[in-house]
């Protein structure tokens, strides 16, 4: 498609869009205003009947939690089909690690420090996902960016050693497998699919809201592993693979695939 | 509140733009990275705390993180 014909394309569709968008929007509550029929309800559910101090967790972990197993199951898919795609093609071999290209030695000090802090934001944002903001989802990418503090810091070679891809894999499925295991449990003694069975405990007390903060645990793990898993595959790609001048393999598959580039 | 909630769409608007003109991928990454903090300020601005950890952690961090060393590999652009 020419210059011409996307401004073409633009210009006939942005009206019209603009136009389907005021008439959409024209329906809802003014923004800002006092009239919030579905909050209003929302927070009443969790705050009286489950006491969840953080009404957002209790959406989504508990009157439409099965909305999150979905969500959940996407990322797991998604990262699943990532790393295959990652995968270390045939003609490409470990090279070895490239010199690190001369880390600032403040760059690793700050790395360092901040190696244990995000690791105890993360963990502290996954365990108080029922009271304040965050939960399994935030906590779990802080835990995993913080982890990648190792790389930045200048020590890939610790980043491999302290997240094996295996016991990754392990952990990202545990705690998928987790979250569907407590909906099933809700079906056997509560009736229904991801009900909230437990005690939901005092208001604003660490455990509280029911199976809550025991789904927000099996997110955080789930999504930790799986961002750890997603990123390590980026980071082989990126740093140890290299299309290797001799192949390691038969030289008829590799022919096969440079036909096909 | 009003006046920081289009104070931060501004913000917004600015760093999106800045975002779709920078022609560099690389420099991209960075662009991006810088629009999805503004973006996690406006949803804290409109009283969305989860939101904007969400933001802040997956479009200031891990996508442009991704990015960049999608660069890496692929040696930069043709």
């Amino acid at each position: 498609m020419t210059h011409r014909w996307r401004l073409v394309l633009f210009v006939v569709a942005a009206p019209a869009f603009a136009v389907l968008f005021f008439l959409a929007a024209r329906g809802l509550p003014v923004f800002g205003s006092e009239f919030h029929p579905y909050g209003d309800r929302a927070v009443e559910i969790a705050t009286r009947q489950r006491t969840t101090a953080n009404v957002v967790s209790s959406v989504n972990f508990d009157q439409r939690a099965i909305d999150t197993l979905g969500e959940e199951f996407i990322l797991f898919g998604s990262v699943i089909g990532t790393i295959v795609l990652l995968r270390p093609a045939p003609e490409e071999r470990e090279v070895g690690r490239r010199p690190a290209g001369g880390v600032l030695p403040t760059t690793r000090l700050a790395g360092y420090l901040l190696l244990p802090v995000s690791v105890l934001v993360g963990l502290y944002v996954i365990a108080h996902g029922q009271l304040s903001p965050g939960g399994g989802f935030q906590g779990g990418v802080v835990l995993a960016t913080g982890w990648h503090l190792l790389y930045v810091a200048g020590r890939y070679a610790a980043l491999r050693r302290a997240a094996p891809p295996t016991v990754m894999e392990i952990i990202e499925s545990v705690g998928a497998a987790a979250f569907a295991a407590v909906g099933l449990a809700g079906l056997v003694i509560g009736g229904a699919f991801l009900v909230n069975f437990l005690p939901v405990g005092t208001f604003n007390d660490l455990i509280s809201g029911g199976t809550v903060p025991v789904l927000n645990g099996a997110v955080g793990m789930a999504v930790a592993a799986a961002i750890v898993l997603l990123l390590s595959g980026f980071l082989e790609q990126a740093v140890v693979l290299r299309r290797s001048p001799e192949p390691r393999v038969d030289s008829s598959i590799v022919a096969r695939s440079k036909e096909h580039r | 509140m009003m006046l920081l909630i289009l104070l931060a769409l501004g913000l917004v608007a600015v760093t999106g733009t800045i975002v779709v003109l920078t022609r560099e991928p690389a420099c991209q990454a960075v662009t991006l990275s810088v629009f999805g903090l503004t973006l996690s300020i406006l949803f804290m601005t409109m009283q969305a705390p989860d939101v904007a950890l969400s933001q802040l952690a997956i479009g200031t961090a891990v996508v442009p993180l991704m990015i960049m060393l999608t660069i890496q590999k692929i040696g930069g652009p043709r």
